[in-house]
């Protein structure tokens, strides 16, 4: 197997796919020649041409609304969102359209569409650069939401989210996309949507995360292993549809639980995530759900220590493992 | 009616059409106006919760969607579509169903609110309330088209309202810088609602915004079915040639309030309602074709009796069929794998048939 980047893994799946399926089609701004802002599309127009990898005007909406009708006429498209902040044009179609049309016909429309969307701070992108951006979509029901954490996963749940017959809303974090390595198999494998991974095991906390805080998850895990706190992580990959199995299994063996998401707090994922868990798994806890999340200000500022201070880190996910730890 | 299948008038042959072909787009017109008239009576009746009305649009819905090619062609209709859908297949009893709610409503099942037309078996796109966004899914239809090598056209239609929207203008222009097989038809009847065409827009034409995209803009009487027909005809084979696009702003009436829960006489004079029923297309159709002696009175009657005889039928047959199970409401959030095949299926095995070799 070769070690790849979180993003090499995501190119390598976006080429694999066009050449497995031959109505594949990705499109966004600067996804062609340039390959993309951060190049995930890179080398995918030199293979595939300006047919089937289409820049398009700066134009969320209809990059959406456009890819929902190529998809009811035999395309599958793979629209990007530059960055996930500029997605907000297009939410009426995302979530008006996209994620109703098949409800609304009775089952006899689909969209089969995988829009993708780099999201997340902590890389000097400030308000408009940074934003977590799942809470808005996971709330609508007939849409998926998949957060990758390593490029195993990245490529797998993305292979699974372009072949699935409905809309998939995929969130790379950006900050991985150069930092974290690992093992990608060069084969068409695929990971299902809708199944967490228990990422450590432990006895004593459950923690859950996504995306970038996955990986601080662990490391708080093992910062906390030194005290002799045996810490579980699940790493969720996929937000809507949810695997509370997994989840609850969990945290009826463990009996304490963290939530960690890099959104603001109030209203985030992290939210439903700890109401779930107190509805099913009440008897078991031993205390609090804890919640670890961005603070309640509108975005992530700029200035490096001002972004340090809204920015979710190991430490503090560790400090509150053992806060929980002494319940 | 058999010697009408053979007779070519002037008027009909100024067309390239045959007298039936007239006749037919004569009864669809008073068949959409029918049906529509009923949906107002079951509604006063309490029988339908709510009607959105296309009394007033039909000559321009018939006249520009009778040259999309049925079983090839794309209609993305909006809620004033009844006559658009009527002409492009779908049946007086699928419109009654969805104003019924009925389980059986090929648009929704009963799920939304009637007016919200779809089916895939004629190729007609479901509908959604939010205004200008199927304008979007006509564009991306096209583009399919386009990119797989099928001969197709979309042709969308909207409120001037809409026309005002965002996604009207990320759509014709996309549109246009690809040169898409799509038909932009905006019905103009004047209002938003209460909101008049003066505080809609700075100019009179919206399609003049066509020239701002790179295509044809094109204004056509919509009371005139056959000004729209040959405005139609002319945008499809455009598209169809590899041209592009156009846009046909058809100027219409409202005949009727917008929707069943609206009032219009708070914001329309009594002397414009009554003007503006001089611009009902049916009976200036009807004078048209008879003074093209096409339609006599004997043929007259004997297609408002068929129609009578339509709608009846359709609102009995409709009435009588059960409503939705609301054990199936949880259906159709996503796809459901199919149990011959079993859940693999749903993870887009079969998709991987679908090449640009397929035809349509």
């Amino acid at each position: 197997m070769a070690v790849r980047t979180f993003l090499e893994a995501i190119r390598g799946a976006l080429a694999s796919e066009m050449r497995l399926d031959q109505c594949m089609v990705v499109l966004g701004e600067d996804v062609g020649v340039k390959g993309g802002v951060f190049l995930v599309t890179d080398g995918l127009f030199a293979e595939f041409g300006p047919e089937r990898v289409i820049d398009t005007p700066l134009t969320e909406s209809m990059i959406v609304g456009a890819s929902i009708g190529a998809a009811v006429n035999g395309l599958h498209p793979v629209p990007e969102i530059q960055f996930a902040d500029f997605i907000m044009p297009a939410f009426n179609q995302i979530v008006s359209e996209a994620a109703r049309i098949r409800y609304r016909s009775n089952g006899t429309f689909g969209c089969q569409i995988t829009i993708r969307a780099p999201y997340g701070g902590g890389v000097h992108g400030a308000l408009y650069h940074s934003q977590s951006i799942e809470a808005f979509f996971t709330h609508v029901p007939g849409l998926k939401v998949v957060v990758p954490s390593t490029p195993y996963d990245a490529a797998g749940l993305l292979r699974s989210a372009i072949r699935d017959p409905d809309p998939v809303l995929f969130l790379e974090h950006k900050k991985l996309y150069r930092s974290v390595r690992g093992e990608v198999p060069a084969g068409d494998y695929t990971v299902p949507l809708g199944q967490a991974q228990v990422t450590r095991s432990g006895t004593q906390i459950t923690v859950i995360a996504y995306g970038l805080m996955a990986h601080h998850a662990l490391e708080a895990a093992e910062a906390v292993a030194a005290d002799g706190i045996s810490v579980e992580v699940i790493d969720l990959r996929t937000l809507r549809p949810l695997d509370l199995d997994t989840v609850l299994s969990s945290v009826r063996r463990t009996g304490k639980c963290v939530v960690v998401y890099e959104d603001n707090k109030f209203g985030g994922y992290g939210a439903e995530l700890s109401a779930s868990i107190s509805e099913q798994a009440f008897d078991f806890l031993d205390g609090p759900i804890l919640r670890v999340a961005g603070p309640d200000v509108p975005a992530v500022p700029y200035a490096h220590v001002l972004e340090d201070w809204f920015m979710v880190d190991p430490g503090a996910i560790a400090a509150a493992i053992r806060r929980l730890a002494a319940y | 009616m058999a010697e009408a299948s053979i007779r070519v008038s002037d008027l009909a042959a100024a067309h390239g059409l045959r007298d039936e072909d007239l006749l037919r787009m004569y009864r669809l017109v008073a068949l959409a106006r029918a049906i529509d008239e009923r949906m107002w009576v079951l509604n006063r009746a309490g029988k339908a919760a709510f009607v959105i009305s296309g009394q007033g649009h039909e000559g321009a819905q018939v006249g520009i969607v009778s040259s999309l090619r049925p079983g090839r062609d794309w209609l993305v209709p909006y809620y004033r579509s009844i006559a658009g859908v009527l002409t492009f297949g779908m049946t007086p009893r699928d419109i009654l169903m969805a104003q019924f709610a009925r389980a059986a409503d090929p648009s929704s099942g009963g799920r939304q609110m009637p007016g919200h037309y779809g089916s895939a078996e004629h190729n007609i796109l479901t509908t959604s309330s939010p205004v200008a966004t199927q304008l979007l899914h006509a564009v991306g239809i096209a583009l399919a088209a386009k990119t797989l090598g099928r001969d197709q056209v979309a042709l969308t239609e909207l409120g001037e309202g809409s026309s005002n929207q965002g996604d009207f203008h990320e759509g014709l222009n996309f549109a246009g810088v690809h040169r898409l097989p799509v038909v932009f038809v905006v019905e103009n009847n004047g209002y938003a609602i209460s909101v008049p065409m003066s505080l809609q827009s700075p100019i009179p034409d919206l399609a003049d915004r066509a020239a701002a995209y790179g295509f044809p803009g094109v204004v056509v009487d919509g009371s005139d079915v056959l000004a729209c027909y040959r405005a139609g005809r002319e945008a499809l084979e455009r598209a169809r040639r590899g041209e592009g696009p156009t846009l046909i702003e058809a100027k219409v009436t409202r005949l009727t309030a917008h929707s069943s829960d609206d009032q219009q006489t708070k914001y329309r004079s009594a002397e414009e309602l009554q003007a503006e029923r001089e611009r009902d297309p049916l009976p200036r159709f009807r004078r048209q074709l008879r003074d093209a002696g096409v339609l006599d009175e004997p043929r007259e009657a004997e297609i408002a009796a068929d129609v009578k005889a339509a709608v009846d039928d359709a609102t009995d047959w409709a009435e009588s069929q059960p409503e939705p199970d609301p054990a199936t409401a949880y259906r159709h959030v996503f796809a459901e794998p199919d149990p011959a095949i079993g859940p693999e299926a749903a993870g887009g095995a079969g998709v991987r048939a679908a090449t640009p070799a397929e035809g349509v």
